[in-house]
Protein backbone atom coordinates (compact mmCIF):
# COMPACT_ATOMS: atom_id res chain seq x y z
CA UNK A 1 0.00 0.00 0.00
CA UNK A 2 1.11 3.36 -0.97
CA UNK A 3 -0.51 6.80 -0.84
CA UNK A 4 -1.58 8.05 -4.30
CA UNK A 5 -3.05 11.90 -5.28
CA UNK A 6 -5.20 11.30 -7.22
CA UNK A 7 -6.76 14.62 -8.24
CA UNK A 8 -6.80 18.23 -7.08
CA UNK A 9 -10.07 18.92 -4.53
CA UNK A 10 -11.25 21.80 -6.55
CA UNK A 11 -11.70 18.80 -9.49
CA UNK A 12 -13.82 16.46 -7.74
CA UNK A 13 -16.52 18.38 -6.55
CA UNK A 14 -19.58 16.66 -4.24
CA UNK A 15 -21.65 14.23 -6.27
CA UNK A 16 -18.81 13.55 -8.87
CA UNK A 17 -16.92 10.10 -9.73
CA UNK A 18 -13.86 8.95 -11.36
CA UNK A 19 -12.34 5.57 -12.65
CA UNK A 20 -8.38 5.89 -11.80
CA UNK A 21 -5.88 3.52 -12.40
CA UNK A 22 -3.91 2.86 -9.43
CA UNK A 23 -0.74 0.60 -10.16
CA UNK A 24 -2.94 -1.25 -12.65
CA UNK A 25 -5.73 -1.61 -10.09
CA UNK A 26 -8.96 0.25 -11.59
CA UNK A 27 -10.37 1.97 -8.37
CA UNK A 28 -13.49 3.93 -8.09
CA UNK A 29 -13.23 7.06 -6.19
CA UNK A 30 -16.35 8.49 -5.23
CA UNK A 31 -17.42 11.98 -3.63
CA UNK A 32 -20.18 12.27 -1.74
CA UNK A 33 -21.52 15.11 -0.09
CA UNK A 34 -18.02 16.10 0.70
CA UNK A 35 -16.97 12.42 1.95
CA UNK A 36 -14.79 10.55 -0.29
CA UNK A 37 -14.68 6.91 -0.74
CA UNK A 38 -12.60 4.67 -3.07
CA UNK A 39 -13.61 0.75 -3.81
CA UNK A 40 -12.59 -1.80 -6.10
CA UNK A 41 -14.17 -0.89 -9.68
CA UNK A 42 -14.61 -4.65 -10.08
CA UNK A 43 -18.15 -6.39 -9.05
CA UNK A 44 -17.33 -9.48 -7.12
CA UNK A 45 -20.20 -11.39 -8.36
CA UNK A 46 -19.31 -11.21 -12.00
CA UNK A 47 -17.06 -8.29 -12.74
CA UNK A 48 -19.80 -5.17 -13.03
CA UNK A 49 -18.00 -1.89 -13.29
CA UNK A 50 -19.00 -0.23 -10.34
CA UNK A 51 -17.94 3.62 -11.12
CA UNK A 52 -21.41 2.94 -13.18
CA UNK A 53 -23.76 2.03 -10.29
CA UNK A 54 -26.24 4.02 -8.79
CA UNK A 55 -25.42 5.58 -5.45
CA UNK A 56 -28.79 4.90 -3.40
CA UNK A 57 -29.93 4.16 0.12
CA UNK A 58 -30.33 1.66 2.68
CA UNK A 59 -34.32 0.16 2.37
CA UNK A 60 -35.05 -1.88 5.88
CA UNK A 61 -38.40 -3.39 7.11
CA UNK A 62 -38.84 -4.62 10.48
CA UNK A 63 -42.33 -5.78 9.20
CA UNK A 64 -44.86 -6.15 6.27
CA UNK A 65 -46.14 -2.39 5.52
CA UNK A 66 -43.28 -0.76 7.24
CA UNK A 67 -40.35 0.78 5.66
CA UNK A 68 -37.42 2.73 7.07
CA UNK A 69 -34.93 4.44 4.75
CA UNK A 70 -31.79 6.02 5.87
CA UNK A 71 -28.20 6.53 4.60
CA UNK A 72 -29.15 7.83 1.45
CA UNK A 73 -26.61 7.90 -1.55
CA UNK A 74 -23.88 5.33 1.00
CA UNK A 75 -25.07 1.58 -1.21
CA UNK A 76 -23.74 1.48 -3.70
CA UNK A 77 -25.54 -0.70 -6.48
CA UNK A 78 -23.66 -2.78 -9.63
CA UNK A 79 -24.91 -1.39 -12.79
CA UNK A 80 -25.25 -5.34 -13.62
CA UNK A 81 -27.26 -7.60 -11.28
CA UNK A 82 -27.76 -4.87 -8.53
CA UNK A 83 -25.76 -6.41 -6.15
CA UNK A 84 -25.47 -3.44 -3.15
CA UNK A 85 -22.34 -2.28 -1.31
CA UNK A 86 -21.62 -0.30 1.85
CA UNK A 87 -19.46 2.59 0.30
CA UNK A 88 -17.81 2.62 3.57
CA UNK A 89 -16.62 -0.69 3.79
CA UNK A 90 -16.98 -2.65 0.45
CA UNK A 91 -19.41 -5.36 1.65
CA UNK A 92 -22.31 -6.10 0.29
CA UNK A 93 -25.57 -6.04 2.51
CA UNK A 94 -26.81 -9.26 2.01
CA UNK A 95 -23.87 -11.64 1.92
CA UNK A 96 -21.13 -9.34 3.23
CA UNK A 97 -18.86 -11.67 3.96
CA UNK A 98 -18.83 -13.40 1.35
CA UNK A 99 -19.62 -10.95 -1.71
CA UNK A 100 -17.19 -7.69 -0.89
CA UNK A 101 -15.37 -5.60 -2.59
CA UNK A 102 -11.81 -3.65 -1.92
CA UNK A 103 -12.32 -0.31 0.01
CA UNK A 104 -9.67 1.80 0.32
CA UNK A 105 -8.75 4.77 2.39
CA UNK A 106 -9.34 7.99 1.16
CA UNK A 107 -8.26 11.51 2.56
CA UNK A 108 -7.57 15.41 1.91
CA UNK A 109 -4.58 16.39 2.29
CA UNK A 110 -3.42 20.05 1.93
CA UNK A 111 -0.01 20.52 -0.73
CA UNK A 112 1.61 22.09 1.63
CA UNK A 113 2.10 18.58 3.10
CA UNK A 114 2.32 16.53 -0.02
CA UNK A 115 5.39 18.30 -1.03
CA UNK A 116 6.98 17.09 2.28
CA UNK A 117 5.41 13.94 2.47
CA UNK A 118 6.49 10.53 0.50
CA UNK A 119 3.84 10.52 -2.01
CA UNK A 120 3.28 9.82 -5.53
CA UNK A 121 1.84 12.47 -8.14
CA UNK A 122 2.78 12.76 -11.94
CA UNK A 123 0.16 13.46 -13.56
CA UNK A 124 -0.48 17.12 -12.65
CA UNK A 125 1.30 19.40 -10.31
CA UNK A 126 0.64 19.63 -6.84
CA UNK A 127 0.80 23.00 -5.16
CA UNK A 128 1.43 24.12 -1.82
CA UNK A 129 -1.73 26.11 -1.65
CA UNK A 130 -4.30 23.59 -2.43
CA UNK A 131 -5.91 20.37 -1.35
CA UNK A 132 -5.86 17.03 -2.83
CA UNK A 133 -7.71 13.42 -3.13
CA UNK A 134 -4.77 10.84 -1.79
CA UNK A 135 -5.75 7.13 -2.11
CA UNK A 136 -3.82 4.79 0.13
CA UNK A 137 -4.12 1.89 -2.37
CA UNK B 1 3.28 6.96 -14.10
CA UNK B 2 1.04 4.70 -12.01
CA UNK B 3 -2.10 7.21 -11.58
CA UNK B 4 -4.11 7.28 -14.63
CA UNK B 5 -7.32 8.79 -15.18
CA UNK B 6 -8.77 6.80 -17.99
CA UNK B 7 -11.12 7.99 -20.98
CA UNK B 8 -13.70 5.90 -20.44
CA UNK B 9 -13.50 4.09 -23.08
CA UNK B 10 -10.41 2.40 -21.44
CA UNK B 11 -12.65 0.73 -18.80
CA UNK B 12 -14.42 -1.55 -21.72
CA UNK B 13 -10.77 -3.14 -22.36
CA UNK B 14 -9.80 -6.29 -20.50
CA UNK B 15 -7.41 -9.02 -21.28
CA UNK B 16 -7.65 -11.17 -24.49
CA UNK B 17 -10.36 -12.65 -24.52
CA UNK B 18 -11.44 -15.92 -26.59
CA UNK B 19 -13.37 -15.58 -29.71
CA UNK B 20 -17.13 -15.91 -28.71
CA UNK B 21 -20.78 -16.20 -29.80
CA UNK B 22 -23.66 -14.47 -28.53
CA UNK B 23 -26.61 -16.12 -28.85
CA UNK B 24 -29.13 -13.34 -27.46
CA UNK B 25 -28.05 -10.02 -28.17
CA UNK B 26 -31.03 -7.07 -27.85
CA UNK B 27 -31.31 -4.44 -30.51
CA UNK B 28 -34.10 -1.21 -29.91
CA UNK B 29 -35.09 1.04 -32.47
CA UNK B 30 -33.76 4.71 -31.63
CA UNK B 31 -37.75 5.15 -31.74
CA UNK B 32 -40.26 3.30 -34.03
CA UNK B 33 -41.13 7.33 -36.14
CA UNK B 34 -36.86 6.90 -37.06
CA UNK B 35 -35.91 3.66 -37.64
CA UNK B 36 -39.36 2.00 -38.54
CA UNK B 37 -41.75 3.78 -40.08
CA UNK B 38 -40.02 3.78 -43.24
CA UNK B 39 -40.69 -0.18 -43.82
CA UNK B 40 -44.38 0.23 -42.12
CA UNK B 41 -47.31 1.05 -44.50
CA UNK B 42 -48.77 4.70 -43.66
CA UNK B 43 -51.99 2.68 -42.59
CA UNK B 44 -50.08 1.35 -39.75
CA UNK B 45 -48.18 4.59 -38.86
CA UNK B 46 -51.61 5.83 -38.25
CA UNK B 47 -52.67 2.85 -36.41
CA UNK B 48 -49.62 3.38 -34.07
CA UNK B 49 -50.49 6.75 -33.62
CA UNK B 50 -54.01 6.28 -32.95
CA UNK B 51 -54.73 3.55 -31.30
CA UNK B 52 -51.20 2.47 -29.32
CA UNK B 53 -48.91 -0.88 -29.66
CA UNK B 54 -51.24 -3.34 -27.60
CA UNK B 55 -50.36 -6.43 -26.30
CA UNK B 56 -52.42 -9.39 -25.63
CA UNK B 57 -52.42 -8.78 -21.65
CA UNK B 58 -55.22 -6.08 -20.96
CA UNK B 59 -55.62 -2.98 -19.70
CA UNK B 60 -51.91 -2.09 -19.52
CA UNK B 61 -49.04 -0.84 -20.97
CA UNK B 62 -45.19 -2.10 -21.28
CA UNK B 63 -44.46 -5.05 -19.32
CA UNK B 64 -46.65 -6.59 -16.45
CA UNK B 65 -43.95 -6.23 -13.35
CA UNK B 66 -41.32 -3.36 -12.85
CA UNK B 67 -38.05 -4.61 -14.25
CA UNK B 68 -35.12 -4.82 -12.02
CA UNK B 69 -33.27 -1.85 -13.19
CA UNK B 70 -34.52 0.90 -16.05
CA UNK B 71 -35.50 -0.42 -19.09
CA UNK B 72 -34.46 -4.17 -17.84
CA UNK B 73 -30.92 -2.61 -18.46
CA UNK B 74 -27.48 -2.61 -17.74
CA UNK B 75 -27.44 0.50 -15.96
CA UNK B 76 -24.13 1.48 -18.21
CA UNK B 77 -25.26 0.33 -21.76
CA UNK B 78 -26.84 3.96 -21.95
CA UNK B 79 -25.46 5.56 -24.94
CA UNK B 80 -22.98 8.60 -24.25
CA UNK B 81 -24.63 10.07 -27.43
CA UNK B 82 -28.54 9.24 -26.04
CA UNK B 83 -31.29 6.51 -26.47
CA UNK B 84 -31.80 4.06 -24.34
CA UNK B 85 -29.78 1.00 -24.37
CA UNK B 86 -29.35 -1.36 -27.49
CA UNK B 87 -30.27 1.60 -29.47
CA UNK B 88 -26.77 2.55 -31.03
CA UNK B 89 -24.67 0.10 -32.83
CA UNK B 90 -21.34 1.91 -32.38
CA UNK B 91 -21.63 1.84 -28.53
CA UNK B 92 -22.81 -1.88 -28.88
CA UNK B 93 -18.99 -2.62 -30.46
CA UNK B 94 -17.47 -0.54 -27.97
CA UNK B 95 -18.85 -2.02 -25.02
CA UNK B 96 -19.45 -5.37 -25.79
CA UNK B 97 -18.69 -6.77 -29.46
CA UNK B 98 -15.30 -5.42 -29.34
CA UNK B 99 -14.24 -6.37 -25.38
CA UNK B 100 -15.62 -9.35 -25.38
CA UNK B 101 -14.26 -10.60 -28.78
CA UNK B 102 -18.17 -11.79 -29.80
CA UNK B 103 -17.54 -13.02 -33.56
CA UNK B 104 -21.16 -13.93 -33.84
CA UNK B 105 -24.17 -12.09 -32.63
CA UNK B 106 -27.40 -12.99 -32.82
CA UNK B 107 -30.22 -10.54 -32.31
CA UNK B 108 -33.70 -11.32 -30.82
CA UNK B 109 -35.63 -8.17 -31.28
CA UNK B 110 -38.52 -7.51 -28.67
CA UNK B 111 -41.17 -5.42 -28.46
CA UNK B 112 -41.10 -5.96 -31.88
CA UNK B 113 -44.95 -6.88 -33.19
CA UNK B 114 -45.42 -10.23 -31.44
CA UNK B 115 -47.60 -10.89 -29.28
CA UNK B 116 -50.25 -8.23 -30.34
CA UNK B 117 -53.84 -8.07 -29.71
CA UNK B 118 -54.32 -6.89 -33.58
CA UNK B 119 -53.02 -9.95 -35.69
CA UNK B 120 -52.75 -7.28 -38.98
CA UNK B 121 -50.83 -4.87 -37.31
CA UNK B 122 -48.97 -7.45 -35.48
CA UNK B 123 -47.71 -9.33 -38.95
CA UNK B 124 -46.90 -5.84 -40.31
CA UNK B 125 -44.83 -4.59 -37.26
CA UNK B 126 -42.97 -8.00 -37.31
CA UNK B 127 -41.95 -7.82 -41.44
CA UNK B 128 -41.11 -3.93 -40.62
CA UNK B 129 -39.14 -5.26 -38.02
CA UNK B 130 -37.18 -7.88 -39.90
CA UNK B 131 -36.19 -4.85 -42.33
CA UNK B 132 -34.86 -2.73 -39.80
CA UNK B 133 -32.42 -5.94 -38.68
CA UNK B 134 -31.01 -5.28 -41.71
CA UNK B 135 -30.78 -1.83 -42.28
CA UNK B 136 -29.91 -0.20 -39.14
CA UNK B 137 -27.82 -3.31 -38.21
CA UNK B 138 -26.49 -6.48 -39.91
CA UNK B 139 -26.00 -4.53 -43.19
CA UNK B 140 -23.37 -2.55 -41.15
CA UNK B 141 -22.42 -5.20 -38.82
CA UNK B 142 -21.57 -8.47 -40.26
CA UNK B 143 -20.71 -9.99 -37.26
CA UNK B 144 -25.04 -9.93 -36.34
CA UNK B 145 -26.99 -12.20 -37.58
CA UNK B 146 -30.97 -11.27 -37.53
CA UNK B 147 -34.15 -13.75 -36.43
CA UNK B 148 -37.04 -13.88 -39.01
CA UNK B 149 -39.86 -12.38 -36.31
CA UNK B 150 -43.05 -13.98 -37.02
CA UNK B 151 -46.70 -12.80 -35.84
CA UNK B 152 -46.71 -16.21 -34.30
CA UNK B 153 -50.36 -16.78 -33.06
CA UNK B 154 -51.28 -15.84 -36.90
CA UNK B 155 -49.43 -19.50 -38.36
CA UNK B 156 -50.35 -18.49 -42.34
CA UNK B 157 -48.91 -15.19 -41.83
CA UNK B 158 -45.87 -16.46 -40.07
CA UNK B 159 -45.34 -18.47 -42.94
CA UNK B 160 -45.41 -15.70 -45.20
CA UNK B 161 -42.77 -14.14 -43.50
CA UNK B 162 -40.23 -17.01 -42.87
CA UNK B 163 -40.77 -17.82 -46.78
CA UNK B 164 -40.07 -14.54 -47.51
CA UNK B 165 -36.65 -14.65 -46.03
CA UNK B 166 -36.04 -18.07 -46.31
CA UNK B 167 -32.70 -17.21 -48.97
CA UNK B 168 -31.62 -14.46 -46.78
CA UNK B 169 -28.60 -15.48 -45.04
CA UNK B 170 -28.77 -12.98 -42.84
CA UNK B 171 -31.48 -14.82 -40.89
CA UNK B 172 -30.26 -17.39 -39.03
CA UNK B 173 -33.24 -18.68 -36.80
CA UNK B 174 -37.07 -18.07 -36.71
CA UNK B 175 -38.15 -16.09 -32.92
CA UNK B 176 -41.11 -17.18 -31.14
CA UNK B 177 -41.71 -15.74 -27.33
CA UNK B 178 -42.43 -18.41 -24.76
CA UNK B 179 -45.86 -17.01 -23.92
CA UNK B 180 -48.44 -17.68 -26.39
CA UNK B 181 -52.36 -17.73 -26.49
CA UNK B 182 -51.75 -21.72 -26.75
CA UNK B 183 -49.11 -24.16 -25.56
CA UNK B 184 -46.35 -24.31 -28.19
CA UNK B 185 -46.70 -27.41 -29.12
CA UNK B 186 -50.53 -27.23 -30.49
CA UNK B 187 -51.52 -27.89 -33.86
CA UNK B 188 -52.06 -23.83 -34.84
CA UNK B 189 -48.09 -23.36 -34.91
CA UNK B 190 -47.45 -26.74 -37.08
CA UNK B 191 -47.32 -24.41 -39.93
CA UNK B 192 -44.61 -22.76 -38.41
CA UNK B 193 -42.61 -25.11 -37.36
CA UNK B 194 -42.84 -26.79 -41.54
CA UNK B 195 -41.88 -23.81 -42.62
CA UNK B 196 -38.96 -23.84 -40.76
CA UNK B 197 -37.80 -26.58 -41.49
CA UNK B 198 -38.48 -26.28 -44.82
CA UNK B 199 -36.17 -23.16 -44.93
CA UNK B 200 -33.84 -25.05 -42.93
CA UNK B 201 -33.71 -22.51 -40.07
CA UNK B 202 -34.07 -23.60 -36.09
CA UNK B 203 -36.64 -22.38 -34.28
CA UNK B 204 -35.87 -19.97 -31.09
CA UNK B 205 -38.18 -19.46 -28.27
CA UNK B 206 -37.28 -16.83 -26.52
CA UNK B 207 -38.74 -16.54 -22.26
CA UNK B 208 -41.35 -13.67 -21.95
CA UNK B 209 -44.45 -12.83 -24.07
CA UNK B 210 -47.70 -11.54 -24.18
CA UNK B 211 -50.21 -14.65 -23.92
CA UNK B 212 -52.63 -13.41 -21.60
CA UNK B 213 -51.96 -15.63 -19.09
CA UNK B 214 -50.14 -15.65 -15.91
CA UNK B 215 -46.31 -16.83 -16.05
CA UNK B 216 -46.60 -19.73 -13.20
CA UNK B 217 -48.97 -22.53 -13.65
CA UNK B 218 -50.43 -21.22 -10.18
CA UNK B 219 -51.83 -17.80 -10.78
CA UNK B 220 -50.33 -14.04 -10.94
CA UNK B 221 -47.55 -13.74 -8.98
CA UNK B 222 -46.77 -10.93 -6.66
CA UNK B 223 -43.14 -10.08 -7.47
CA UNK B 224 -40.66 -9.69 -10.57
CA UNK B 225 -38.35 -11.89 -9.20
CA UNK B 226 -41.08 -14.49 -9.44
CA UNK B 227 -41.40 -13.53 -13.27
CA UNK B 228 -37.79 -14.32 -13.47
CA UNK B 229 -37.98 -17.82 -11.90
CA UNK B 230 -41.45 -18.14 -13.89
CA UNK B 231 -39.36 -18.09 -17.34
CA UNK B 232 -38.33 -21.74 -16.67
CA UNK B 233 -41.43 -23.20 -15.50
CA UNK B 234 -42.86 -21.70 -18.51
CA UNK B 235 -40.04 -22.96 -21.21
CA UNK B 236 -40.62 -26.11 -19.40
CA UNK B 237 -44.37 -25.88 -20.55
CA UNK B 238 -43.23 -25.11 -24.03
CA UNK B 239 -40.90 -27.80 -24.18
CA UNK B 240 -43.07 -30.31 -22.58
CA UNK B 241 -45.60 -29.33 -24.83
CA UNK B 242 -44.10 -29.62 -28.14
CA UNK B 243 -41.98 -33.16 -27.13
CA UNK B 244 -46.02 -34.63 -26.16
CA UNK B 245 -47.59 -33.16 -29.19
CA UNK B 246 -45.21 -34.91 -31.81
CA UNK B 247 -43.85 -31.88 -33.57
CA UNK B 248 -40.41 -33.26 -33.36
CA UNK B 249 -41.88 -36.98 -35.07
CA UNK B 250 -44.11 -34.48 -37.70
CA UNK B 251 -40.48 -32.49 -38.16
CA UNK B 252 -37.93 -34.79 -38.23
CA UNK B 253 -34.97 -32.09 -38.88
CA UNK B 254 -36.77 -29.41 -36.55
CA UNK B 255 -34.28 -27.57 -34.34
CA UNK B 256 -35.64 -25.78 -31.26
CA UNK B 257 -33.46 -23.25 -29.11
CA UNK B 258 -34.88 -22.32 -25.86
CA UNK B 259 -33.89 -19.06 -25.14
CA UNK B 260 -33.15 -16.31 -21.83
CA UNK B 261 -34.92 -19.61 -19.63
CA UNK B 262 -31.93 -21.19 -17.81
CA UNK B 263 -31.02 -24.72 -18.80
CA UNK B 264 -30.33 -26.82 -15.01
CA UNK B 265 -34.38 -27.96 -14.95
CA UNK B 266 -33.79 -29.67 -17.89
CA UNK B 267 -32.28 -32.94 -16.65
CA UNK B 268 -35.09 -33.52 -13.96
CA UNK B 269 -38.16 -32.37 -16.49
CA UNK B 270 -36.75 -34.97 -18.86
CA UNK B 271 -36.33 -37.95 -16.08
CA UNK B 272 -40.09 -37.40 -15.24
CA UNK B 273 -41.27 -37.12 -18.85
CA UNK B 274 -39.41 -40.66 -19.16
CA UNK B 275 -40.85 -42.04 -16.37
CA UNK B 276 -44.38 -41.33 -17.07
CA UNK B 277 -43.74 -41.91 -20.77
CA UNK B 278 -43.17 -45.44 -19.75
CA UNK B 279 -46.70 -45.76 -18.07
CA UNK B 280 -48.79 -43.59 -20.63
CA UNK B 281 -47.09 -43.93 -23.86
CA UNK B 282 -50.62 -45.05 -25.44
CA UNK B 283 -52.01 -41.69 -23.91
CA UNK B 284 -49.77 -39.80 -26.87
CA UNK B 285 -48.57 -42.51 -29.08
CA UNK B 286 -45.28 -41.19 -28.76
CA UNK B 287 -42.67 -43.60 -29.68
CA UNK B 288 -39.49 -43.05 -27.94
CA UNK B 289 -38.07 -41.79 -24.89
CA UNK B 290 -39.12 -38.33 -24.74
CA UNK B 291 -35.50 -37.35 -23.86
CA UNK B 292 -34.46 -38.97 -26.56
CA UNK B 293 -36.49 -36.42 -28.81
CA UNK B 294 -34.87 -33.67 -26.84
CA UNK B 295 -31.26 -34.88 -27.50
CA UNK B 296 -31.88 -34.66 -31.15
CA UNK B 297 -34.04 -31.72 -31.35
CA UNK B 298 -33.24 -29.27 -28.60
CA UNK B 299 -30.65 -26.54 -27.70
CA UNK B 300 -30.48 -24.02 -24.81
CA UNK B 301 -29.00 -20.73 -24.61
CA UNK B 302 -27.19 -20.37 -21.02
CA UNK B 303 -28.19 -16.94 -19.84
CA UNK B 304 -29.01 -16.63 -17.05
CA UNK B 305 -26.67 -19.23 -15.77
CA UNK B 306 -27.32 -20.90 -12.45
CA UNK B 307 -25.27 -20.40 -9.70
CA UNK B 308 -25.37 -22.91 -7.38
CA UNK B 309 -22.84 -22.77 -4.63
CA UNK B 310 -21.39 -25.74 -5.32
CA UNK B 311 -20.18 -25.03 -8.99
CA UNK B 312 -19.73 -29.32 -9.65
CA UNK B 313 -23.37 -29.27 -9.72
CA UNK B 314 -23.72 -26.89 -12.69
CA UNK B 315 -21.35 -29.11 -14.48
CA UNK B 316 -22.67 -32.49 -13.60
CA UNK B 317 -26.21 -30.89 -15.47
CA UNK B 318 -24.62 -29.92 -18.75
CA UNK B 319 -22.92 -33.68 -18.63
CA UNK B 320 -26.50 -35.12 -19.05
CA UNK B 321 -27.26 -31.40 -21.30
CA UNK B 322 -24.92 -32.23 -23.40
CA UNK B 323 -21.82 -30.06 -23.79
CA UNK B 324 -22.88 -29.94 -27.75
CA UNK B 325 -26.15 -28.46 -26.99
CA UNK B 326 -25.46 -25.14 -24.95
CA UNK B 327 -25.20 -21.96 -26.54
CA UNK B 328 -23.60 -19.22 -24.88
CA UNK B 329 -25.75 -16.25 -24.49
CA UNK B 330 -24.99 -12.73 -22.54
CA UNK B 331 -28.60 -11.36 -22.91
CA UNK B 332 -26.74 -7.78 -23.76
CA UNK B 333 -27.79 -5.17 -22.79
CA UNK B 334 -30.11 -6.45 -20.48
CA UNK B 335 -29.27 -6.14 -16.81
CA UNK B 336 -29.15 -9.97 -16.02
CA UNK B 337 -25.87 -9.94 -18.31
CA UNK B 338 -23.86 -12.54 -18.18
CA UNK B 339 -19.93 -11.69 -18.55
CA UNK B 340 -18.76 -14.61 -20.49
CA UNK B 341 -15.20 -14.20 -18.51
CA UNK B 342 -16.67 -14.36 -15.01
CA UNK B 343 -20.18 -16.61 -16.08
CA UNK B 344 -18.88 -20.03 -16.08
CA UNK B 345 -16.46 -20.49 -13.54
CA UNK B 346 -15.90 -24.32 -13.92
CA UNK B 347 -12.33 -26.62 -14.64
CA UNK B 348 -13.83 -27.21 -18.02
CA UNK B 349 -11.51 -28.95 -20.95
CA UNK B 350 -10.83 -26.41 -23.90
CA UNK B 351 -12.50 -28.70 -26.12
CA UNK B 352 -15.62 -27.97 -24.12
CA UNK B 353 -15.10 -24.42 -23.53
CA UNK B 354 -14.69 -23.89 -27.32
CA UNK B 355 -17.76 -25.61 -28.13
CA UNK B 356 -19.80 -23.67 -25.47
CA UNK B 357 -18.75 -20.54 -26.38
CA UNK B 358 -18.62 -20.87 -30.07
CA UNK B 359 -18.83 -23.84 -32.67
CA UNK B 360 -22.12 -24.91 -31.07
CA UNK B 361 -23.44 -22.21 -32.19
CA UNK B 362 -22.26 -22.26 -36.08
CA UNK B 363 -23.49 -25.68 -35.86
CA UNK B 364 -27.04 -25.17 -34.88
CA UNK B 365 -26.55 -22.23 -37.43
CA UNK B 366 -24.98 -23.71 -40.05
CA UNK B 367 -22.15 -20.77 -40.35
CA UNK B 368 -18.67 -21.19 -40.91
Amino acid sequence: MSKHVVAALKDFPPGSRKLMMIDGRPIAVFNIKGELFALLNRCPHQGGSLVDGHLTGLVEAPEPGRYRYSRPSEILRCPWHGWEFDVRTGKSWCEPSRIRTRAYEVAVEVGQQLVEGPYVAETFSVTVEESYVVVDA
Amino acid sequence: MNVQVPVREDGFVTTQRIAIADCDIHPYPKSLEKEVYPFLEKRWQRHVETYGVRPRQGYQRGPAYPKGQPDASRRDAYPPAGGRPGSDLGFMRLQHLDPNNVRLGILNPLRNGQGLQNQDFAGALCRAINDWQIAEWTSKEPRLKASIVVPYEDAVASVREIERRATDKTFVQVLLLSRSAEPLGQRRYWPIYEAAERAGVPVAVHAFGYGGYPVTGGGWPSFYVEEMVGHAQCSQSVLTSMVLEGIFVRYPKLRVILVEAGFAWLPPLAWRLDKLWARMKDETGLERLPSEYIRDHVWLTTQPMEEPDTRRHLADTIEWIGWDRLLFATDYPHWDFDDPARALPLPISDAQRHNLFFANAQAVYSLG
